[in-house]
């Protein structure tokens, strides 16, 4: 399941909510994605993500179907926030369900790592001097290459 | 067409979406970036880099080959920094 929203979400609700009732369910992982306050150097104040509605959940959901193709996955969720956000608030959450635990971690990091190179956002720091719109970074591309040399 | 930009190349373009009618001989997204950079001196700027700037065409990413056709929506925007 995908949802692009400005709300925040209750971690411990959205488990709960997924896995409810389906006791094939032998391991859950969950990776919650929050602001810091450090951006290199500068403290930042508040942090505001744009996104490009319609694209975003196709990207998303191509990413779900992808890792639900790749492992035995029970149930998935990726929740990705947008609009003004400040240091402690949470952004993005991603939740997978499986038989095991190994599905289960994996494919977690797979979808944060498609998730940071594929789902069109971007980040607006302000450090309350100036705002500036944070760089992509390398080594998020090179931590695709890991699912590309793995059998699929 | 209708183009959509993001992030610093919708504060450097200084708009957030425009329709255009690119000339005939414009037909992929290369020479649409390449006739963009003619149009003044904010998109020239905004588009010296190729190397950051991502293109989808009706929401999907696109190689800069990629025909195009008069009712398609086109985004231009940075690497993204989601996540």
């Amino acid at each position: 399941m995908i949802r692009v929203q400005r709300e925040d979400f209750d971690i411990g609700a959205e488990i709960a909510a997924l896995t409810g009732g389906n006791h094939a369910i032998g391991g859950v992982a969950c990776f919650a994605g929050l602001v810091r306050e450090m951006a290199g150097d500068a403290a930042i104040s508040a942090m505001t993500l744009e996104h490009y509605p319609g694209m975003t959940e196709k990207e998303l959901a191509r990413i779900e179907a992808e890792a639900q193709a790749r492992w035995p996955l029970q149930d998935s969720l990726i929740i990705h926030r947008y609009g003004r956000l400040e240091p402690g608030d949470r952004i993005v959450l991603v939740v997978t369900a499986s038989a095991h635990r190994q599905a289960a971690f994996e494919s977690a990091m797979f979808l944060m790592d498609f998730l940071k190179t594929r789902a069109p956002f971007w980040k607006l720091e302000d450090t309350g001097e100036d705002a500036r719109w944070v760089d992509a970074r390398d080594s998020d591309e090179d931590a695709l290459d890991r699912w590309r040399k793995a059998p699929a | 067409m209708k183009l959509l930009y993001f992030a610093w190349l919708r504060q450097k373009i200084g708009t957030a979406e425009e329709d255009v009618t690119p000339p005939a001989e414009v037909t992929d997204v290369g020479g649409l970036i390449d006739w963009l950079r003619s149009r003044g001196p904010a998109y020239a700027e905004a588009l010296k880099d190729e190397r950051v700037v991502k293109v989808a065409v009706n929401q999907e990413y696109v190689r800069r080959d990629h025909k195009l056709n008069p009712g398609d929506e086109i985004a231009l925007f940075p690497p993204v920094t989601g996540g």
